[in-house]
């Protein structure tokens, strides 16, 4: 009944709302370093008027057991209002944004501009010799357009991190 | 009415109206605004500890044996990172505790200044929760969500950290309690379809137990009170973690005895036997589970806990009940009389049980007029029951000793450090239990290294006139890591002889303390009397025998059938996958 088999590893997408008070992100980002939980993309930003909400995503993967651990030690924090595990409560949406430098002459800047235009990357940047773009998209789309900049001369990559939110007309 | 009163000042008067009785600490160039409010003033008595760990295991050993939250004082940078230690312990052993810590002024943070710590920082995964105070305005309201913090739910530590200017500056106080934010509500009833759940299960079981923690004493006495109703209408019998001693009481027949790596024989074979285990505020620590695999293969589980996180992070159960283990054990109480369940026939178990218990794994040979020193815990039991001692321990053989041997028939009568295994936890712990029980008999019973890690405070007892009695079983060793050493290391020593020990009565006397030393076992009963009828306190030096080591024991990693009993060779070596096991 215990025996701890080797569960699949899942990915989620996790969005904290806690009480904006100084120490709170370390405090979250300490949790997962202590008990060896996976980060891999964190964002936060505040989000009411007054200041004293913020919301952070997480998105992180390990196997289910770990994922419930990671859901209730966050709720025990005590700035921590709610946590609510998109991949769980239903269809969802996760964006990203990123800024990518591209630097290059001739074919290669007309072909790194051309892959822009297939996904809607936005220039907001340019020289003879470079491009910066700007691309919002899941982690994926991204990854895949990065990808395709490597062979036309990527230079830099920044990008935010995820932020979800659920499909549909409630707030979570 | 609304004066202006100083940040100090409203701490002062925050505290007092939190009903706090009694402030272990220690002053410093960043808290002397708070001390000198605390100057004469009769409402909060103010407990001078030679070294802040001291200050923080006080309030720990005040706290586990009153139910009131403990208070600490403690200057900037080496006074809060000396209590850091005492930190750790309670919130690894849930006791509901206030620190208060000095900081710097505002302007210096961050600049390196003079005893400046990141105290906010380095507490913040050994507390429930801190803060560090930017306005004398917020200070009413913070020092009340911290109590309710450290008190409700899951008790833990709460620190709050005060720079020197916002101890000065003034604000106003209208005496009134402040407006709690209503952040933090645990859930402590639980759902009904979960009780009635719980109740036919173990109706229906026919080999349950009942394993019990330390959220049975933190729920308070009336827990205790209920989970002997609960046994009685079920019949299960119960074990106990190191932590939760007391809340059953032994000596009942259905009493198992604590189980675990050092649990009895009868304990752990139940639960490995077991179909049903009904976990009552304890939380499947690794001293207690052994081999997780290996773990009580058979049962279902029913998982009694206040904090959801304790819930399936080692151990997947059947049934997690989430509230306080007093207001569930009532639930499931009520729920099993109107389901009109009763007790099932126990018999054949009871049987089993008896089986187990007829292996006597706490006997012990007998060494003549030398003193085994489990021999020396069940005389200081037997002499002092009728006192119903409060029993601190330091960390080692003898903490364990003292577990298996000394009897507890109710709840707060047993300070141990048990999650982080403190040694200099006993002496500190039993001052601050003294302190809040003037009448009661409180033993410390330590080993020969752990009491000199806080042995310091002894200049604390006697400026209180706190009568504590320090009770050493000196085999002079660190006993413990010998045990492991000779387990795992083929007995190669290394540094677990406790060399250059002090002479302890002399020691105890230069301190203003009775000092007694009991060398054989005809000595053993008049020197217990002796302690016990000193009215101040006494340090008892015991010279028991030396080598022996504790049993029964489950090696790290083993599974619960796996027990060494006494008698069992040993000696040995162990693979580096089992050394690497703590
Ligand atoms: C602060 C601290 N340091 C180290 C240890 C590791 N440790 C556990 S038991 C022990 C020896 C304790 O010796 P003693 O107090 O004489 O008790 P005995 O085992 O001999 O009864 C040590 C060093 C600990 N638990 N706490
Ligand atoms: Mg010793």
């Amino acid at each position: 009944m215990n025996t701890q088999t080797a569960e699949a590893q899942e990915r989620h997408v996790l969005t904290i709302t806690v009480d904006n008070e100084a120490g709170i992100l370390a405090k979250i980002a300490g949790l997962f370093t202590a008990r060896g939980y996976n980060i891999d993309s964190l964002t936060v930003a505040d989000i009411t008027d007054n200041h004293e909400v913020s919301r952070i995503t997480i998105v992180t993967h390990g196997p289910p057991s770990i994922i419930d651990q990671i859901r209730a030690q966050l709720e025990r924090l005590v700035p921590v209002h709610k946590v609510v595990d998109l991949t769980e409560v239903g269809p969802y949406i996760e964006r990203e944004l990123a800024l990518i430098k591209v630097a290059g002459t001739g074919n290669f800047r007309v072909e790194a501009l051309r892959v822009a235009e297939i996904f809607r990357a936005k220039v907001v940047d340019t020289t003879t010799s470079s491009f910066v773009f700007e691309l919002t998209g899941s982690p994926d789309k991204i990854d895949t357009f990065v990808a395709l900049m490597k062979e036309l001369g990527l230079v830099e990559v920044g990008r935010t991190g995820v932020v979800g939110m659920v499909r549909g007309n409630t707030a979570i | 009415m609304s004066t202006e009163r100083s940040g100090a000042e409203i701490l002062v008067e925050s505290l007092v109206a939190k009903g706090v009785e009694f402030v272990f600490g220690y002053p410093g160039g960043a808290v002397l605004p708070i001390y000198d409010a605390l100057f004469g003033e009769e409402r909060i008595r103010h407990i001078l500890v030679r070294h802040e760990a001291g200050a923080a295991h006080a309030a720990e050993g005040y706290a586990r044996a009153t139910g009131k939250p403990g208070v600490v004082l403690v200057t900037s940078g080496p006074g809060a990172t000396n209590a850091v230690t005492g930190i750790a312990d309670a919130f690894m052993d849930s006791i509901p505790m206030v620190v208060i810590t000095g900081q710097v002024p505002t302007a210096l943070i961050g600049t390196d200044a003079f005893q400046e710590a990141d105290t906010v920082g380095i507490t913040r995964h050994c507390t429930k929760h801190n803060y560090l105070v930017k306005d004398a305005s917020e200070l009413a309201a913070i020092v009340d969500e911290a109590f309710h913090i450290a008190t409700a739910g899951r008790p833990g530590p709460v620190v709050i950290d005060i720079p020197k200017d916002v101890q000065i500056a003034l604000a106003q106080w209208n005496g009134r309690a402040p407006q709690r934010r209503t952040r933090y509500a645990p859930q402590t009833m639980a759902p009904a379809a979960d009780i009635a759940n719980a109740v036919a299960m173990i109706a229906a079981a026919e080999r349950p137990i009942f394993y019990t923690g330390g959220g049975v004493i933190n729920a308070g006495p009336q827990a205790s009170r209920l989970l002997r109703e609960l046994q009685k209408l079920t019949g299960a019998p119960v074990t106990s973690t190191l932590m939760g001693l007391g809340a059953f009481p032994a000596g009942d027949p259905a009493w198992l005895g604590m189980l675990g790596m050092h649990g009895t024989y009868e304990a752990n074979m139940a639960m490995n036997k077991a179909d049903l285990i009904i976990a009552l505020g304890a939380r499947f620590d690794d001293r207690v589970t052994g081999r997780l695999d290996a773990f009580s293969p058979y049962s279902r589980k029913i998982h009694v806990d206040i904090d959801r996180a304790s819930i399936n992070k080692t151990v997947r159960v059947d049934l997690p009940v989430i509230g306080d283990c007093a207001i569930v054990l009532e639930q499931m109480i009520d729920a099993w009389l109107q389901a009109g369940h009763s007790a099932a026939d126990l018999t054949d178990w009871q049987a089993r049980i008896d089986g187990w218990r007829a292996r006597k794994s706490l006997a012990y040979p007998d060494r003549g007029n030398e003193i085994m020193p489990q021999k020396a815990i069940e005389r200081l039991y037997d002499l002092t029951r009728d006192r119903d001692p409060v029993i601190s321990t330091e960390v080692g053989q003898h903490q364990m000793w003292a577990a298996q041997y000394f009897q507890f028939h109710g709840p707060n009568k047993w300070l141990t450090s048990g999650g982080l295994g403190t040694m200099g936890y006993g002496l500190p712990a039993a001052i601050g239990a003294q302190a809040g029980l003037p009448d009661a008999l409180v033993i410390d019973i330590a080993g020969d290294a752990s009491i000199q890690m806080n042995i310091q405070e002894l200049g604390t007892a006697t400026q209180y006139r706190l009568p504590v009695k320090v009770f050493v079983l000196n085999n002079e060793w660190m006993g413990m890591v010998r045990q492991w050493q000779e387990l795992t290391y083929e007995s190669r020593y290394s540094n677990s002889y406790s060399d250059s020990l002090p002479d302890f009565v002399k020691l105890a006397e230069a301190y203003g303390w009775k000092g007694i030393r009991i060398t054989s076992m005809d000595e053993l009963d008049a020197g217990i009397q002796a302690m016990i009828d000193h009215p101040g306190p006494v340090f008892v030096d015991c010279l028991v025998v030396k080598e022996v080591n504790c049993y029964p024991m489950i090696p790290s990693g083993a599974a619960h059938t796996d027990m060494i009993l006494y008698g069992d060779d040993v000696a040995g070596t162990m693979d580096d996958a089992a050394k690497a096991l703590v």
